[in-house]
């Protein structure tokens, strides 16, 4: 991932907050699919990636603390997905 | 005294200032050697952030394995929800993360003045949430639901209320830490204290954006 500056991290996060709020608004998640849950959760993943290399600057911390969090992050946001999944069936 | 902000460095050609600088450069933060790996903040409280996050974890997927159980019950009660409020306060966490990056990165080039108005930045933006997510419990107990006996809105105040707690207690750190930092107490020599505040605050901003699509979004 290229080195952003912490506004310009600011901002992509502030846009995909706009997207997260517009497919609530739309209500695209309300139709029982994997697509739109998929996709939110990806875009939280990205939001929380930033946050943690970009703010939390683990991105200049040992790789132990940056897996830790990251790991973190990857873990719950699959488990939501695969609770999410097993309410389909 | 060797001042590791100095950009005079001491001549190479004599050993026993080569010495001196040698010295103090072991006493250095990482931060003015550059390039070296480091966890920013104190590592206890990175400990208690590690703990933090396991915690919220269980949360998280408790709330989502409960959710398949009933899952019509949880979607009918997360349409009561107010998407706006929590749209609202994610753009304020962000903000205040935004905010809080930006005092560190000022109070390291030891521009405590413009560092100290960013965590009043930060500030603003933690009072924007507490208000907005006060309005929002406000109007919840007004509308009459019964909090206690319902499983999405049990897990609905046990989420957002501990996490609530976590930005008061946020809010503290960053008030002491604009205090002194307003007094120019924090520098390039020394900013370890709001480093390990900043740590905090953003571990907030990161819970919430889980938090955020699991309870306001996803059904």
């Amino acid at each position: 991932m290229p080195v952003l500056s912490r506004t310009q991290v600011w901002l992509i996060l502030l846009a995909i907050t706009c997207a997260t709020y517009g497919m609530g608004e739309a209500g695209l998640l309300g139709h029982g699919s994997m697509g739109p849950v998929l996709a939110m959760f990806a875009l939280a993943f990205t939001k929380g990636l930033l946050v943690s290399l970009d703010f939390l600057e683990l991105r200049h911390a040992p790789a132990l603390w940056r897996w830790l969090v990251v790991g973190w992050l990857a873990l719950v946001l699959a488990l939501i997905v695969l609770a999410y999944w097993i309410s389909l069936r | 005294m060797y001042d590791p902000s100095s950009p005079v460095l001491p001549a190479a050609g004599n050993p026993a200032q080569a010495a001196t600088a040698a010295v103090a450069g072991a006493r250095l933060p990482a931060y003015a050697q550059g390039g070296e790996l480091r966890l920013r903040g104190d590592l206890g409280v990175w400990l208690v952030i590690l703990m933090e996050l396991l915690t919220f974890a269980i949360l998280f997927v408790s709330f989502a394995f409960a959710r398949t159980r009933e899952v019509d019950v949880f979607n009918a009660a997360q349409a009561t929800l107010n998407l706006n409020a929590g749209a609202l306060n994610t753009v304020l966490l962000i903000s205040g993360s935004w905010c809080v990056a930006c005092a560190v990165a000022a109070v390291q080039r030891n521009a405590s003045q413009v560092g100290a108005r960013w965590l009043l930045g930060a500030l603003a933006c933690g009072g924007g949430f507490v208000v907005v997510k006060l309005a929002e419990y406000a109007q919840k107990l007004a509308s009459g639901v019964d909090l206690s006996s319902h499983t999405f809105y049990m897990f609905y105040i046990l989420l957002t209320g501990f996490h609530f707690l976590h930005v008061l207690v946020g809010m503290l750190a960053l008030a002491y830490l604009w205090w002194n930092t307003r007094r120019g107490r924090y520098g390039s020599h020394d900013c370890h204290a709001l480093e390990t505040g900043a740590a905090f605050w953003h571990m907030v901003d990161l819970l919430w954006i889980v938090l955020f699509p699991l309870v306001y979004v996803m059904r």
